[in-house]
């Protein structure tokens, strides 16, 4: 049966038609269509390979983020704790120099009043001093009219005087 | 549903066309018409006239000769009992290289593959694979050519398959596109070209020299001299056996497209012969197997696609598996 003998004009075109097919294909056809695709999925590969890396990256920032505001909060605490502290100090402080102020504005005073005191003292005993010469002076004017007036006044003024004078 | 009607209808007018069976019809003679190889290209017969597309015949006899097979007997040569081209004077078959049915069918088909493909590498020439997805052509064969790089070819020859794939891809589609156009019955279509021992031979030859030229030590090695008992080699059972092996596999691939690819048109044939056997048989009878052959016929052509395109697919898949036992590296070392 010629169904299974290979006619050899036909096994001829065969080998020239399919080497020619396979040197063209082989050649301009598949590697190109092949390469191509490869180069893409290889593209596809590292895209995801990225995305994986920056999502991981996200995740650690996110964790650090977590821990910064951890961080802060404990710095803020810190900082109002220290604020209140220094605040109680400021202010103790204040009180206390306050009241050394006061302490010694009321010394400062009391100087001063027993200054002016004393210069008040001293005023009115010279006026009570004046006044007491002057009304010395009339007495003495009215009563030393006469000598005998003089005289007794004379011995009895020594002898106060030499009374107040042995006191001392 | 309103489709079926009008089919069903149409099949049903078959039925009181009164059949012409003035001849005996020779099923032989149809079916061997179809799926051998001719020196011309019967397309068909309209009111007794045929129409036939002469094809030119080479033959080297005494010198090269050129001429259309409709002057075949101007130039001395005729065709014997089995079709095959003699020459007249002697009855000896020259060396015959004539551009026969299957051979215009081989060039038209190798000529629409390639232009496909290139057209495809085309695209990808022209465009920036990383930017946009690719379109119309390259589109429709990415997928093919990826399913069959990464899923048969990948698998089955090893980590060394971008050497050979171009081979094997090239293989798939000039099978498939063979075997799509055999199934396709109009003129540029329709020739039995795989399932013709001489064309799926020259494949399983080119599996074979792909197979054996790039096999390594280890490869030969479990041919000449295998990992059995002593014995065994001795008297030489296996290294003959393995030898055959080398032989029996491409062999295999040979006949396994072939047939399948011939039982089919057969098959198909064979069906659509119901209706030209019932000719004689009376209208009923001839009308009722028509429409039976019809919806057969369909059913068939439907399988016929699907086992174009699995012939091709295991074609490649063995010749990959082939590939990649050539170059399996030993599981452990043997002294």
């Amino acid at each position: 049966m010629s169904l299974i003998t290979p006619d050899f004009g036909l096994l001829f075109w065969m080998v020239v038609i399919f080497g020619l097919v396979f040197f063209l294909l082989a050649k301009f056809g598949f590697p190109i269509i092949t390469k191509a695709v490869q180069q893409r999925s290889d593209y596809i590969a590292d895209s995801l390979k990225s995305a994986d890396e920056a999502q991981a990256r996200l995740a650690g920032m996110a964790e650090e983020q977590k821990k910064m505001i951890e961080e802060t909060r404990l710095e803020q605490s810190r900082i109002l704790k220290e604020a209140s502290e220094s605040r109680d100090r400021i202010i103790a402080q204040a009180k206390e120099e306050a009241a050394a102020e006061a302490a010694k504005l009321l010394e400062h005073a009391k100087v001063e009043i027993a200054a002016e005191r004393e210069s008040a003292i001293r005023d009115i005993r010279r006026q009570v001093a004046m006044i007491s010469v002057e009304v010395a002076e009339k007495i003495v004017r009215k009563d030393l009219d006469g000598e005998d007036a003089q005289m007794s006044l004379i011995d009895r003024m020594v002898d106060e005087a030499s009374q107040a004078q042995i006191p001392n | 549903m309103k489709a079926w009607k009008v089919i069903l209808s149409m099949l049903l007018a078959l039925v009181f066309v009164p059949a012409r069976a003035e001849e005996e019809f020779d099923m032989t003679k149809f079916i061997f018409g179809h799926i051998g190889d001719a020196y011309e290209w019967h397309i068909t017969e309209i009111a007794g006239k045929e129409i036939v597309i002469p094809l030119p015949c080479i033959v080297i006899d005494d010198g090269l000769h050129v001429f259309s097979s409709h002057h075949m007997q101007e130039h001395g040569y005729t065709l014997n009992e089995n079709g095959k081209l003699v020459n007249a004077a002697t009855g000896a078959r020259p060396i015959d290289i004539s551009i026969t049915k299957n051979v215009l069918g081989l060039i038209f088909d190798s000529a629409l593959l390639v232009l496909l493909i290139l057209l495809c590498a085309r695209w990808y020439r022209w465009h920036d694979v990383l930017k946009e997805k690719p379109t119309g052509l390259a589109a429709l064969l990415e997928p093919v050519i990826v399913m069959i790089e990464q899923d048969v070819i990948k698998d089955a020859v090893g980590p060394e398959y971008k050497k050979f794939s171009p081979y094997l891809l090239t293989a798939f589609f000039f099978i498939l596109i063979n075997n799509l156009m055999g199934i396709f019955p109009v003129f540029p279509g329709g020739a039995n070209i795989t399932g013709n021992i001489a064309v799926t031979g020259v494949m399983a030859l080119f599996t074979f020299f792909m197979v054996n030229l790039f096999g390594n030590k280890h490869y030969w090695k479990d041919i000449l001299w295998p990992d059995v008992p002593i014995f065994l080699k001795a008297i030489p059972i296996m290294p003959v056996i393995e030898i055959l092996g080398m032989f029996t596999k491409p062999f295999s691939l040979m006949i396994r497209l072939f047939a399948n690819m011939l039982a089919g048109h057969i098959m198909l044939l064979s069906v659509i012969a119901l209706i030209f056997l019932t000719a004689a048989m009376g209208p009923v009878l001839n009308g009722s197997m028509t429409v039976v052959a019809a919806l057969f016929g369909v059913f068939l052509d439907c399988l016929e696609i699907l086992v174009a395109f699995i012939q091709a697919y295991v074609f490649t898949m063995l010749s990959s598996v082939f590939i990649g036992l050539a170059h399996q590296q030993p599981e452990h070392e043997t002294n």
